[in-house]
């Protein structure tokens, strides 16, 4: 690789870059570790943001050349330190998984050894990787023989044709996107093929898929950058939290496409239910499947006709086609008791001792009680798919009103940012009930089920609204601008609350948290 | 399509120098399909078992590890219902200097020495470390019952 394109092909100048966005990437030697320890906690009443949220973390979205500047400064940090070539330094770094102090210390400790582990020792400079015949070769992975069989080796000896070499190379970096840390095709060797051996081996056809892989080593081996899983996003997230703070947090990022994530485990945002629990509650609700696909496909009639129903909207107040019962879809019990001291809604109670004496009754109870949790869970899952759908339609009916009436694009973004509010307010929700279901009742777990029930409370109103006709829309644009902000409001008072009780450790599980 | 020069020699010499305790003999329409015989171990709770497997050479082998399945029931803590196994040098230990015979002959020390801490077939991992004696009580119980000829 020619070492002067691969260092400035994407330098940018710092004065563009800092004008970019207000990270400090080329403050001196900071190398990502923003102040880590602002990150925490206790720091954060008083640094930064004000507006920050209890269950808000910080974090910074680098884009692909951001993220190859970055590099590239810590690359000639280090060359300057280790008074080596800068190509020579960054195989060096991603030999030691871009750990910038460990390879300070091994390379003060045994320069040699380093060196050589790395594919750069004496015997690579004087001696370089090179492609020679054998008299008598036998391949051991084609079988090939003969005379005019061009074969490669690093120090190991483990020979084998260069076809075969080739073809393994390949293999593992278009199939298996492996770049940094190849190993020899030897059977056990652990021998890294080096950077110079795959110059001298890799089809200029894979070069530009190498690079990217290795710039992609980069942010793979750094603790707190993560690539935004949102497919075909090419930003990284970086953020201080730890994982052994992930039992005290939960550290939603949001990436610049768009794309809530958390960073911790990389899947969709879920707070207010730490990664731990969410693993447990991902694989229950896979082994029970079953189980409770059966209960809810079995619910869909109407609790007092039994004519089936069929939910069309995300909003869970039903009414009976038939005989215009109005009932709630998530506990089946009467409309008219939601919005009042009777709603229970998102509770479940726990039935008394006498009735759960032995152990079928047990275990009957065990799966009413996990029943009633993940008929909530998967139902704002369902009902967020819903109200995005019947809020596309809507915004086909606006464009219509736009053409006819005149109305404004600016004047019909309410509807936007009212489904916006809802998609988040129902994962939101969706979390509380994995959350609840694995939380053990203590003094604080009633304003919880409060906070909970608020906000369903708020964000049925809202969905509601949705199912309007259009005409009657445009009338109703105060009234759901509202609606919208309340929502928004009892979702931060319900994830602060739990945010902050996590990380003062206040709640307690009824399993543990590894 | 002809097939690769590796795949004809290994063949021959699996039938010219066969490995103790098993034998793979590949199908005359398909030669990169095996029928694999292999020998309890003695010592093993599979001792004296005759357990059957298939053996199949993708298209991508050697780059690509064969794909073994046992075809005989055992109850074994790697090696799963379905007679799938989980076994290191057939994922991402693989090397393509490796061949069928030693393949084989780790999938032979695998009935050997299971290894319940790296469990495929989890139930099966969860008796083995809870209590040992019983595991192996019944893994010789499916031999005598699924694996003898
Ligand atoms: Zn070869
Ligand atoms: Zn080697
Ligand atoms: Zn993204
Ligand atoms: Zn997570
Ligand atoms: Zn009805
Ligand atoms: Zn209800």
């Amino acid at each position: 690789m020619d070492s002067d394109d691969e260092f400035n092909s994407s330098q940018v100048s710092e004065d563009e870059f800092m004008q970019d966005s207000d990270v400090d990437l080329v403050d001196d030697d900071s190398d990502f570790d923003m102040d880590q320890d602002d990150v925490g906690f206790e720091t954060q009443d008083k640094d930064i943001k004000p507006s920050k949220q209890a269950y808000e973390v910080d974090f910074k979205v680098f884009d692909p050349e951001q993220i190859q500047q970055t590099q590239d400064k810590q690359i000639t940090d280090v060359s300057a330190i280790l008074g080596q070539p800068p190509e020579a330094t960054a195989i060096l770094l991603r030999h030691l998984r871009w750990n910038k102090e460990r390879l300070i210390d091994k390379y003060m400790e045994d320069q040699d050894g380093i060196l050589e582990s790395a594919g750069l020792g004496e015997s690579a400079t004087h001696n370089p990787p090179k492609i020679i015949r054998v008299k008598g070769f036998v391949c051991d992975i084609c079988c090939e023989d003969g005379p005019e069989l061009d074969t490669f080796a690093m120090k190991c000896g483990h020979r084998f044709c260069v076809g075969c070499y080739r073809q393994y190379l390949y293999t593992k970096i278009k199939d298996e996107g492996e770049a940094a840390r190849i190993r020899c095709p030897g059977d056990g060797c652990n021998r890294v093929v080096d950077s110079k051996s795959l110059d001298l081996l890799v089809a200029e056809d894979l070069r530009d898929r190498y690079q990217e892989l290795l710039t992609r080593t980069y942010v793979d081996d750094k603790e707190n950058l993560r690539w935004c899983p949102a497919p075909n996003c090419v930003y990284a997230v970086e953020c201080g939290v730890k994982d052994k703070e992930l039992k005290r947090i939960v550290p939603t990022v949001h990436c610049e496409c768009g794309h809530y994530f958390c960073f911790g485990c990389s899947l969709n945002d879920h707070q207010p239910a730490p990664c731990a629990l969410v693993k447990k509650w991902l694989k229950k609700c896979e082994d029970d499947s079953e189980t409770a696909n059966w209960i809810s496909a079995n619910t869909k009639e109407c609790p007092k006709c039994h004519s089936t129903i069929e939910k069309n909207g995300g909003c869970n107040h039903m009414t009976c086609r038939k005989c215009r019962h109005e009932f709630c879809w998530m506990c089946m019990g009467v409309w008219s008791e939601h919005g009042t001291s009777w709603y229970n809604c998102n509770r479940y109670e726990e039935k008394s001792g006498s009735e759960a004496r032995d152990a079928q009754a047990k275990s009957r109870q065990s799966l009413e009680r996990y029943l009633h949790y993940y008929n909530r869970y998967a139902n704002h899952e369902q009902s967020a798919k819903l109200d995005k759908d019947i809020y596309l339609k809507t915004e086909k009916k606006m464009q219509q009103l736009q053409n006819t009436t005149g109305m404004s694009w600016i004047e019909v973004q309410f509807l936007d940012t009212a489904s916006q509010a809802l998609q988040q307010c129902r994962q939101t929700l969706k979390w509380t009930y994995a959350f609840a279901y694995y939380l053990a009742r203590n003094n604080l777990t009633e304003i919880f089920e409060d906070n909970q029930k608020d906000l369903e409370m708020a964000v049925e109103n809202l969905s509601e609204m949705f199912e309007k006709p259009i005409d009657q829309l445009k009338g109703l644009k105060v009234d759901m601008m509202d609606k919208t902000a309340y929502c928004n409001k009892r979702r931060i008072i319900l994830l602060n609350d739990t945010a902050e009780n996590l990380k003062q450790g206040n709640w307690e599980f009824n399993v543990s948290m590894s | 399509m002809a097939l690769p020069k590796r795949i004809i020699k290994e063949t021959e010499r699996l039938m010219a120098e066969p490995v103790q305790g098993i034998s793979a003999i590949p199908h005359e329409e398909n030669l990169r399909h095996f029928d694999v015989v292999i020998f309890g171990p003695s010592q093993s709770p599979y001792e004296g078992g005759v357990f059957k497997a298939e053996l199949f050479l993708p298209e991508d082998y050697p780059m690509a590890p064969p794909k073994v399945r046992f075809l005989t029931k055992i109850y074994h803590p790697n090696i799963d219902r379905l007679g799938r196994i989980c076994l290191d040098v057939l994922k991402s230990n693989w090397s393509p200097a490796l061949q069928i015979r030693t393949i084989l002959l780790s999938i032979q020390a695998l009935l050997g020495a299971p290894n319940p801490d790296d469990p495929l077939a989890n139930d099966v991992a969860q008796q083995w470390k809870e209590d040992q004696n019983k595991a192996i009580a019944t893994a010789k119980e499916w031999t005598e019952k699924y694996a003898k000829p």
